[in-house]
């Protein structure tokens, strides 16, 4: 009898103990509780339960530890100062799967705030077993390893190559080919965040025949593994033309061209992104892009976005039209200038319109053609007034001003250039009028137009210092008129008349 | 005068007299000697030769002419003096028109010499330059000819360069048509692009709606399903069949449709269990697989005329004993060769069985002798045989079986499950 009460305190202390850690987690789901938690000191209170020997206790405070670690990142450093990572990557070797789950989302937990806690996780030597967990039969296990060394590889270079170095990425491709499309998604991911940092992460992973895998899985109908699968496409293709040469290689293009009619955002703006650094690195591969179509459906892309997503989209169309006149002819007869000059126009951040301007600068700046392309939409006092406003920020301010002068340079459509005369700065003014000096000369309609129009009042009105190269422009315009229609049309001739009549003594008779 | 006696003047004052004119002062006094005293003088002057006989003759009646002349001399001196006296008035006046004359003689003498030089001075120079001025000439004429054809070359090779340029350019640097071609191809491109992914985007909107109505559809199903009681009956009509309407609500009819829901069978929750046989359990060194549950070793005997369990297992998971009829039929070879032609045959896409190509010009029909072909048949007499075949007397076309497949009797004695028969 005194054994059955002797046992019954065991059994309340337990059923205290699985009360208390459950109620803790279930607290720590709220962001609000987290705080007075912290204040009445749970986290000394859970690290001897880790230790418990009930098995659900321990999964349960881990649990808490996770959810808890995942709020802010003191909470996490208080979860590495106390030591509890070794015990949590001595016991994830050796229980059952629940544990490891809860204890790789602890892991991860800690892992994601910063460099220095993610350090320290590698420290205390959690990759090993991350890695052991990987090759668990237990999808839920893989996935909660995966994700930890996902956010692990995100902080830089270093703490990937520790990863790397662990063995991971060709178990990360082995659950790439899992059908759990949960597990997919965080080894997608995981891949993303390991080849961003250097051209040698990304050829390991390249190595472990990961696109193959990703590119097969782009025609799948979830959403967010397609995000995934797009973003680690990308980030392997960004560092080399010999990287980005195999991700073509695997046959995404014409299929990623769906992908960018797709319904989800973030899904475009990764498929664009993805296109983007495949199309910067040569005129090649541009010309590939350019050939599959793939310029018609970022320009759509485009038209049906608004905001940062579009921003990728129109940087692949400044990369592509930079390389070649050939590939900005092929930029224009696909109808990207008008949607260029729009989100030019509408777009109300300075980041985005500064990468209009610079696309629309690197497509109007290699032939009079291009420049008479882009010039015809307008878009030319739209860039003066961006240059002008002093509410753009400066390196708007720069890329506007660059397109302006690149497309000037090459542009002989006059009736684009005459609003320049009258309200453009003297370092603009002074190519436009060179442009002037350029085409007047030979053009006879155009030399009447401009009379008509005013313009060549305008240009009497400047005033340029002698020897200087806008009164060499100045002196070239007016010598393609008679001397009579310069007179009557520089400033101050009324006067000159007048004094004229003044002084003029009718003939006697 | 005497006194000075010059030889010149003797000799000429010899000869003055008959042959003054006869011209020896053109080739001088050493000149051509006249025939008379050439031999003397040639004598005289060659002093060193030695005096021949014949010639001391001659040059005794020489002297013997000198000494006559001696005598005359004196004569001759005055003579000679006399007649200088005379004529020294006129001699001044002689002189000088002499010298006149001959001044102007030895003039146009030398003038003509001069002009003679001159001429041939000309001539020579006019032959020679003549003969510079040609090959002069002649470099110019080779230059200009080489200038010409150099000229032809160059603009021929212009011409050809001009060409080549242009047509280089024109295909390979930058070919303006194809330019156009590729700009083309791309719109096409870009528009067949932007109607397969319009289609395509059409295609998603489409199967989402479809499965949002289809979403829609259960969950108005499962509603129906459980509000089914709400059914009007013939009695009461349901909120749905308000009388006062015209026609039943739309929910009416589908609460007609539906088929109450059952009492939900309490779900016996399926343990995790393991096979032994599953692959997966036996990688993971740290799971522990789980056999299926074994029944107890010692159990409560059922109540009841029931034979022991062990028994009845053993008939239950007995394998089949074939008997020997058919473990080991008798015409086996038989129908495994049946079995095989029928395999055969279904495999075979043609029935006709492959000649040989030797066989194929043996297409000729046989053609049967009169003997047998008439229809006077052969007689039987020589031909048939007692022991020969007649078919059209059979009355059946099989054979007779000769050996007959056993049939066993006691080969399932003292191993059947029932319990008939057996000894108590």
């Amino acid at each position: 009898m005194s054994q059955r009460q002797v046992l019954q305190v065991f059994e309340q202390y337990q059923k205290a103990r699985t009360h208390f850690v459950q109620m803790v987690a279930e607290l720590a789901t709220r962001p609000q509780n987290i705080e007075t938690l912290q204040n009445a000191g749970v986290m000394s209170l859970l690290r001897p339960l880790l230790l418990d020997v009930v098995p659900t206790i321990q999964q349960t405070a881990a649990l808490a530890l996770g959810r808890l670690a995942n709020y802010n990142d003191d909470l996490a450093e208080a979860v590495v100062k106390g030591d509890i990572l070794p015990q949590l990557v001595y016991s994830l070797a050796e229980q059952n799967r629940f544990y490891k789950k809860a204890a790789a989302f602890v892991l991860r937990a800690v892992g994601k705030h910063s460099p220095q806690l993610a350090q320290a996780i590698v420290d205390c030597g959690a990759l090993d077993t991350l890695v052991i967990c990987l090759e668990d039969f237990d999808p839920g296990v893989k996935e909660a390893a995966a994700w930890a060394l996902g956010y692990i590889a995100r902080h830089n270079a270093e703490l990937s190559q520790a990863v790397v170095d662990a063995g991971a990425v060709p178990l990360l491709v082995l659950c790439i080919q899992e059908p759990e499309v949960a597990l997919k998604r965080i080894a997608a991911s995981a891949l993303s965040d390991i080849s961003k940092h250097s051209p040698e992460l990304a050829q390991t992973v390249v190595d472990a025949g990961a696109i193959a895998h990703l590119a097969q899985m782009i025609l799948n109908p979830d959403a967010k593994l397609k995000r995934q699968i797009l973003s680690a496409l990308s980030q392997i293709a960004k560092h080399s033309v010999d990287l980005a040469e195999m991700v073509v290689e695997a046959e995404i293009f014409p299929v990623v061209l769906t992908c960018l009619k797709d319904k989800d955002e973030y899904v475009k703006k990764n498929a664009s992104t993805l296109i983007r650094e495949i199309a910067k690195h040569t005129p090649e591969l541009s010309q590939l892009i350019v050939n599959a179509g793939g310029v018609a459906a970022v320009i759509d892309c485009i038209g049906s976005c608004k905001g940062n997503i579009r921003l990728p989209g129109i940087m692949m169309l400044g990369y592509v039209a930079a390389h070649s006149e050939n590939l900005a002819m092929a930029v224009i007869i696909s109808k990207g200038v008008p949607q260029l000059s729009l989100c030019l126009s509408e777009e109300p951040e300075d980041h985005i319109k500064a990468a209009a301007a610079w696309a629309l600068g690197q497509i109007g700046r290699h032939t009079p053609e291009h420049a008479r392309a882009v010039a015809v939409t307008n878009t030319l006092p739209v860039l003066l007034s961006l240059y002008m406003s002093t509410e753009s920020s400066e390196d708007l301010q720069v890329k506007s001003k660059k397109a302006i002068k690149s497309i000037l340079q090459k542009c002989t459509y006059l009736p684009a250039l005459e609003p320049f005369l009258y309200d453009a700065p003297p370092n603009i003014l002074k190519h436009v009028v060179g442009q002037f000096s350029k085409v007047l000369p030979h053009d006879s309609k155009a030399r009447r137009l401009f009379v008509t129009s005013g313009g060549l009042k305008k240009v009497q009105e400047i005033k340029a210092e002698p020897g200087s190269l806008l009164q060499e422009y100045i002196n070239s315009i007016n010598n393609c008129y008679p001397e009579e229609i310069v007179r009557y049309y520089s400033p101050g001739y009324s006067e000159t008349l007048l004094q004229r009549v003044d002084s003029y003594q009718p003939l006697a008779n | 005068m005497i006194g000075t006696f010059s030889y010149a003047k003797f000799l000429k004052f010899l000869y003055s007299v008959p042959e003054a004119e006869r011209g020896w002062e053109k080739s001088g006094v050493n000149g051509k000697l006249t025939a008379p005293l050439d031999w003397l003088y040639g004598l005289v002057r060659l002093p060193g030769r030695r005096i021949v006989t014949p010639v001391v003759n001659q040059m005794r009646e020489a002297m013997a002419t000198l000494a006559r002349l001696q005598a005359r001399s004196k004569a001759v001196g005055q003579q000679y003096y006399f007649r200088n006296s005379v004529v020294d008035v006129f001699r001044k006046k002689e002189n000088d028109a002499a010298v006149k004359i001959q001044n102007w003689f030895r003039g146009c003498r030398v003038r003509a010499y001069i002009r003679h030089l001159h001429r041939a001075a000309i001539i020579v120079q006019k032959w020679w330059r003549s003969y510079l001025s040609r090959q002069h000439y002649q470099l110019v004429v080779k230059l200009a000819y080489y200038t010409m054809k150099m000229n032809l070359y160059n603009e021929m090779a212009v011409r050809i360069q001009r060409r080549w340029r242009g047509y280089k350019i024109r295909k390979y640097c930058f070919d303006y048509f194809y330019l156009k071609e590729y700009l083309r191809a791309v719109t096409e491109t870009n528009d067949a692009i932007r109607d397969a992914l319009e289609e395509f985007a059409e295609m998603k909107e489409r199967e989402e709606k479809k499965a949002a109505l289809e979403r829609e559809e259960k969950k108005r199903d499962y509603q129906a399903r459980k509000m089914h009681y709400l059914l009007s009956t013939k009695q009461i009509p349901g909120i749905y069949n308000s009388p006062f309407r015209k026609d039943p609500d739309p929910w009416e009819l589908r609460l007609q449709k539906a088929k109450p829901l059952t009492h939900q069978r309490p779900r016996v929750k399926q343990k995790h269990s393991i096979s032994l046989t599953s692959w997966l359990a036996c990688t993971s060194n740290r799971s522990f697989p789980r056999s299926e549950i074994l029944p107890p070793i010692n159990r409560k005997q059922c109540q009841g005329p029931f034979r022991d369990i062990a028994e009845v297992l053993e008939q239950r998971y007995k394998p089949l004993e074939p008997t020997l009829r058919e473990a080991e039929p008798i015409n086996e070879l038989k129908e495994a060769r049946e079995d095989l032609r029928r395999q055969e045959w279904i495999r075979n896409v043609n029935d006709n069985m492959f000649l040989p190509f030797s066989s194929y010009h043996k297409n000729e029909k046989y053609v049967p002798s009169m003997h047998s072909s008439s229809k006077y048949g052969p007689n039987s007499y020589g031909c048939q045989r007692f022991r020969d075949e007649n078919p059209k007397k059979w009355i059946c076309p099989k054979d007779f079986q000769t050996v007959l497949p056993s049939f066993d009797l006691f080969s399932k004695y003292g191993k059947l499950y029932s319990k008939a028969g057996q000894i108590v």
